[in-house]
């Protein structure tokens, strides 16, 4: 009995209960669906991440306060007094480490600002001119924060476009006042629209100058320095290079911690890796389930016909004839149910971006064949155990099984 | 053609052994037409089973066609049903969700005969026995004589020697089973050993040898006239 003749039988099983079939193969579609679908947006999120951090350049370096380690060891907070990353800091960089473009300081805080009767709680970074060039973010109207602004305490205030539209609506906010924190600051710019980046509304957010920004916030402190070097070959060689300088202003004593965006995107990469493969594992957890419920309808299917086995066997049926025909019924049903399982879950996957928009998917081939190879695998493992009970019946009794 | 030496069938209830043959021999030439007769449990069906390789003996000889059967393995002896006996069975026996052809075709496919060749082995017998215009049909829309004869059919198809029927007209009204009788006995006459299991005197007093059975053995062996 060949293949064609043992699949024909088998899809005439199948069809002749077609809702019981159903209902069977929903379990692996389901299965397959979930894998396909959590697998693609976990890959969005890394993917859509990945664009994000390159899209800022991975050739930066982000010098903050304090000593972590990225290699894990646990740091005590006694092992020195921190001391503190100061404009100064930044200036000395600028200055000495030449491998670096820019040493950008920036103070980070969140104020009240306030425009007539509107007010605002909005997040306020206190930098120098540079910060365009190295985050990328540039000054759409007007001016940005200028190095006179930085020398001399200014209080200027550049806007971002959300900040400028909840305060100023359609007017004009170039040289009006507004009130950040009780102190009187003149508008000088507005950004240009960025939109959300990571979660983080870059248009909610207001710039001043390093200088002011310490006095608003009562610190002589930085909150971080980002430097830049201008290629990515450099990096390691500016690492070693600012922490010199950086020790040394700071009797000696590593009390910072250098990052590179290269470093945080491997570190990301290999979280949301992690994400990715737990929900897999998860949704893999369901297909398992629907494999048990091909294994239990197929024992039914079994039993429902002995009589059919027993008669086939009497007919000439060798036990591999029978063995068969319950293998390709059960792979059959989870073959067809990990193809409708792909076709959802890829379509799914396509269209969940288009009405959500937080979560960005991305189908990867490799998950819809891993999806498809653990359907059939599940088939097979499952099928086997019924399709062995039917092969080996004893002729005469399943003849008499009523 | 079939040589039975001693043959003995136990089965194992529980802890309690029943002996349901002991000490058969028998002798079937080709081309007889014999009943086998006795009471129920009297073994009858059991000797079918072995004769038909659907079941081992528990000891004894059986050679079919001078081949050993009882050292034979569940394949090769899938192979001699296929090939070498044609079952004809009380209640028919047909796939239900296949049509009278497509049942009949079975056995040919597990022969391995290709599907154009097996629709021109098939027809011929449906319409030997009858079912020229019934082939279509599945078994729910047939009488009980038509399954019958669609049981036949598929009996016939692959040409086998022998032919074993287990209370062919048991399920029949008597018109009917005297038809299915009149088929059997023009089998015979074309030259097929056929072999009928029932407790029907005058389905018996058609045949040409009547084995009686009780108690597992063969009481009385009698060829008529």
């Amino acid at each position: 009995m060949n293949f064609i003749e043992t699949f024909g039988v088998s899809l005439e099983a199948i069809l002749s209960n077609k809702v019981r079939s159903g209902l069977t193969m929903l379990g692996v579609i389901i299965g397959v669906m979930a894998v396909i679908l959590l697998v693609s947006i976990g890959e969005g999120a890394r993917v859509y991440i990945t664009k994000e951090l390159t899209g800022l350049g991975t050739n930066l370096l982000i010098i903050t306060p304090g000593k972590t380690s990225t290699r894990g060891g646990f740091h005590p907070p006694s092992a020195g007094t921190v001391r503190k990353l100061s404009y100064d800091d930044s200036l000395a960089l600028r200055r000495r480490a030449w491998l670096l473009t820019d040493a950008v300081p920036i103070v980070l805080g969140t104020g009240k600002i306030k425009y007539q009767n509107l007010g605002r709680d909005t997040m306020v970074i206190g930098t120098t001119p540079e910060f365009q060039r190295v985050r990328n973010l540039f000054v759409g109207v007007g001016s940005f924060v200028s190095q006179g602004d930085v020398d001399t305490k200014s209080k200027i205030v550049v806007l971002g476009t959300k900040v400028k539209e909840e305060l100023f609506g359609e007017q004009s906010a170039l040289g009006k006042v507004v009130t950040l924190s009780d102190a009187r600051y003149r508008v000088v710019g507005v950004m240009q629209k960025k939109g959300t980046s990571l979660g983080w509304d870059i248009d909610d957010v207001v710039f001043i100058p390093v200088t002011s920004g310490q006095e608003l916030f009562d610190t002589d402190g930085l909150f971080e320095i980002l430097a830049s070097t201008p290629r990515a070959e450099d990096v390691d060689t500016a690492i070693v290079q600012t922490k010199d300088i950086l020790i040394k202003r700071h009797a000696h004593k590593e009390d910072f911690t250098i990052q590179t965006q290269g470093a945080m995107l491997s570190t990301m990469n290999t979280i949301l890796s992690v994400l990715t493969a737990v929900l897999g594992g998860i949704a893999g957890i369901s297909l398992l389930v629907g494999g048990i419920g091909i294994m239990n309808i197929m024992l039914v299917s079994v039993r429902e016909r002995t009589r059919e086995i027993g008669i086939r066997k009497a007919l000439g049926a060798r036990n591999r004839d029978i063995m068969a025909q319950f293998m390709i019924e059960a792979m059959t049903l989870s073959g067809a149910g990990g193809i409708i399982g792909i076709i959802t879950g890829v379509g799914l996957a396509l269209i969940i971006p288009v009405f959500v928009d937080v979560l960005p998917t991305s189908v990867s081939l490799w998950s819809i064949f891993m999806a498809f190879s653990f359907s059939a695998a599940v088939g097979v493992f499952f099928g086997v155990y019924p399709a062995r009970k039917a092969a080996h019946q004893d002729p005469i009794q399943a003849l008499r099984y009523e | 053609m079939i040589e039975l030496s001693n043959i003995s069938k136990t089965y194992r209830m529980g802890a309690v052994d029943i002996t349901v043959l002991s000490g058969i021999s028998l002798n079937v030439k080709s081309g007889e037409f014999i009943a086998i007769m006795g009471p129920s449990g009297s073994g009858k069906s059991t000797l079918m089973n072995i004769i038909g390789c659907l079941d081992r003996p528990t000891s004894g000889t059986y050679h079919f066609e001078s081949r050993e059967i009882s050292t034979m393995s569940d394949d090769e002896l899938a192979a001699v049903r296929n090939g070498k006996i044609g079952f004809v069975f009380q209640t028919f026996n047909l796939l239900p969700r296949f049509s009278a052809l497509k049942n009949v075709e079975v056995p040919l496919i597990y022969g391995g005969v290709p599907a154009r060749l097996r629709r021109e082995r098939a027809m011929p017998l449906l319409q030997k026995v009858g079912l020229a215009d019934r082939m279509s049909h599945r078994p729910t829309e047939l009488s009980g004589g038509q399954q019958q004869r669609v049981a036949i059919a598929r009996a016939l198809v692959n040409n086998p020697p022998l032919l074993l029927a287990d209370e062919p007209t048991g399920n029949l009204d008597s018109r009917s089973g005297s038809e299915i009788l009149d088929i059997l006995t023009a089998l015979n006459r074309s030259g097929v050993t056929v072999l009928i299991v029932t407790h029907d005197k005058d389905v018996a007093a058609r045949c040409r040898r009547i084995i009686n059975l009780k108690d597992g053995q063969i009481i009385n062996d009698q060829v008529m006239a």
